[in-house]
């Protein structure tokens, strides 16, 4: 009886502490919802989302948010593109190839990656890679999208890897046993079995990434130049995030408002992500 | 009943806090450059007299309007007042002046400029730095943000205003200048106070920063910073004694301590 009524009250902190984090997301979701859709209604949704020009303090004020949505696609794509192959590549290694003592410093190695908060990663970018991008593409000044992929490909790394490495990891032996007894070489065991048995695991790791590179907003701010200028690899340009991060601090008015349904837009862009990704994912492992 | 009685005392909490609130507080409201001068002013007043000072950042030109609707006590402004604000029975106070000072790499062998070419240069009529005597090079702007009190600042008194065609809009002072101090082609803009070495600052039409130019008005790319009264509607007795207060010789420290250089 009295271990009965003791599991019960386990239970039930255990279901506060669960519906905190729930309560939480919808407290944010509505937050962002009311707080970000009078601007949009009195810009106008379509002239917000695909004009090309923001100028908030401007005598002719215009609130187009176009060149930082397409920024925010192009720059986590680019960085997606960058940072997937790499740290694919280097799960496999680690997780099937490597030798003990390469993958216990490499393993650590990544970990501390991915403990470096990311005003770290932006004050490096700031100072080393964006004069170095200056001096090797001869540019005027070296503050680019082209900055901003990189630092941020270099951020997902540990993301992917260690998500990726516990997917291969878990994959069945006797998945590759067999594979190898029917005489495939190990590169084609590793690669048509392990990697194919990982692919939800894999996918997991992407999507990751993914968020991680579309929320960031300290690092791209030290090195993306922060101009609100359609992207273009060697130019200037604003993020969806350093838009929100950049302009809150001064701005009032119709400024701020508009600067919380940039956070919606940004809010609903992660949601949409994240539902197309999850949706894959359910559909594979079920296939 | 129980719950009766503790909203009951909740409401006459809620009127009696209202009510002190009326009477006590001094209101401000407007530019969001003074932040840090009227946070230390209103932090010395409250630990001289108790009182508090509240302030609402909104820019200036809410904060004049904030002032002449009545809405707070006294409204804080980055600008001289203009024509029809006066004639609206508005005052001017001046409280402080704030100079922004032009920077450049120390490679960079310009070390002065004309108030003109610094108005074209970041209208992106002048692109190079040989048309003014340095290097050749692609001159690089660097700004603050939109809604930054120093970029307005700047643009207002080198006539740029909504012109100025940036490469890099960074957030911070500091990054400005870790940025100018990084590229041998940069230009940028920061406040005196907030100017370090490892940058070269201007001359202006030969006129090097300091308090005393910027206090003679030899140094033209300077704010004023003010505290606009109702000339309509007499101050209430408490912010009264703080607007005397924020004028006497005792704010000057408190002034000169946020950065900018006291009028007096």
């Amino acid at each position: 009886m009295k271990n009965k009524l003791f599991e019960n009250i386990m239970q039930a902190i255990f279901l506060i502490l669960g519906l905190i984090a729930v309560g939480f997301v919808l407290l944010i979701s509505f937050y962002l919802i009311i707080s970000g859709i009078p601007a949009i209604l009195e810009i106008g949704v379509f002239k917000f989302l695909f004009s090309k020009s923001w100028a908030p303090t401007s005598p002719q004020e215009n609130f187009g948010i176009l060149p930082f949505i397409l920024t925010s696609i192009y720059g986590t794509s680019g960085a997606v593109l960058i940072g997937l192959p790499i740290g694919f590549f280097s799960a496999v290694y680690l997780s099937k190839f490597a030798p003990k003592k390469i993958k216990l410093i490499a393993e650590s190695a990544i970990n501390l990656l991915a403990g470096i908060p990311s005003v770290v990663y932006g004050l490096v970018g700031m100072l080393v890679l964006v004069p170095l991008i200056k001096i090797i593409f001869s540019l005027p000044d070296g503050a680019s999208l082209l900055a901003a992929i990189l630092v941020l490909s270099l951020m997902i790394l540990p993301s992917i890897i260690k998500v990726s490495i516990n997917a291969l990891e878990a994959v069945p032996k006797e998945y590759e046993y067999a594979s190898l007894a029917l005489g495939a070489t190990e590169t084609e065991t590793v690669f048509k079995v392990s990697v194919k048995a990982a692919k939800s695991g894999i996918a997991t790791a992407v999507v990751l990434g993914v968020c991680r590179v579309v929320g960031e907003a300290v690092a791209v701010i030290m090195v993306s130049g922060n101009v609100a200028n359609m992207p273009s690899l060697f130019q200037s340009v604003r993020f969806l995030t350093s838009a929100v991060a950049s302009e809150m601090a001064y701005s009032s008015g119709l400024h701020r408002n508009a600067l919380f349904s940039i956070a919606l837009v940004l809010f609903l862009f992660i949601m949409i992500i994240n539902i197309t990704l999850n949706f894959f994912i359910k559909r594979d492992r079920k296939g | 009943m129980r719950k009766t009685i503790s909203v009951v005392l909740s409401i006459v909490l809620f009127i009696c806090l209202l009510g002190c609130k009326n009477n006590k507080n001094v209101s401000t409201d407007g530019s969001t450059s003074m932040e840090l001068i009227i946070g230390a002013l209103g932090e010395a007043y409250e630990m001289k007299t108790g009182i508090t000072v509240t302030y609402n950042p909104t820019g200036s030109s809410a904060g004049i309007k904030a002032v002449s609707e009545g809405r707070c006590d006294i409204g804080l402004a980055s600008r001289k007042l203009k024509k029809e604000e006066i004639e609206n029975g508005l005052k001017e106070t001046v409280l402080a002046l704030d100079g922004i000072v032009i920077i450049v790499n120390h490679k960079n062998p310009v070390g002065n400029l004309k108030m003109s070419q610094i108005s074209a240069i970041f209208k992106g009529e002048i692109r190079n730095w040989e048309q003014l005597g340095g290097d050749k090079g692609e001159i690089i702007l660097i700004g603050r943000e939109a809604g930054s009190g120093t970029r307005d600042g700047f643009e207002t008194a080198t006539d740029t205003l909504h012109k100025a065609k940036y490469r890099q809009e960074l957030t911070s002072s500091g990054d400005v200048i870790t940025t100018v101090s990084k590229n041998a082609f940069a230009i940028g803009y920061t406040s005196l106070s907030s100017v370090k070495n490892n940058v070269k600052t201007l001359r202006i039409d030969n006129v090097i920063p300091s308090e005393e130019t910027i206090k003679n008005g030899n140094y033209k790319v300077q704010r004023p910073f003010i505290a606009v009264t109702n000339e309509n509607k007499p101050l209430l007795e408490n912010s009264r004694n703080f607007f005397e207060f924020i004028t006497s010789e005792e704010a000057e420290d408190i002034i000169r301590f946020a950065g900018v250089f006291p009028a007096g």
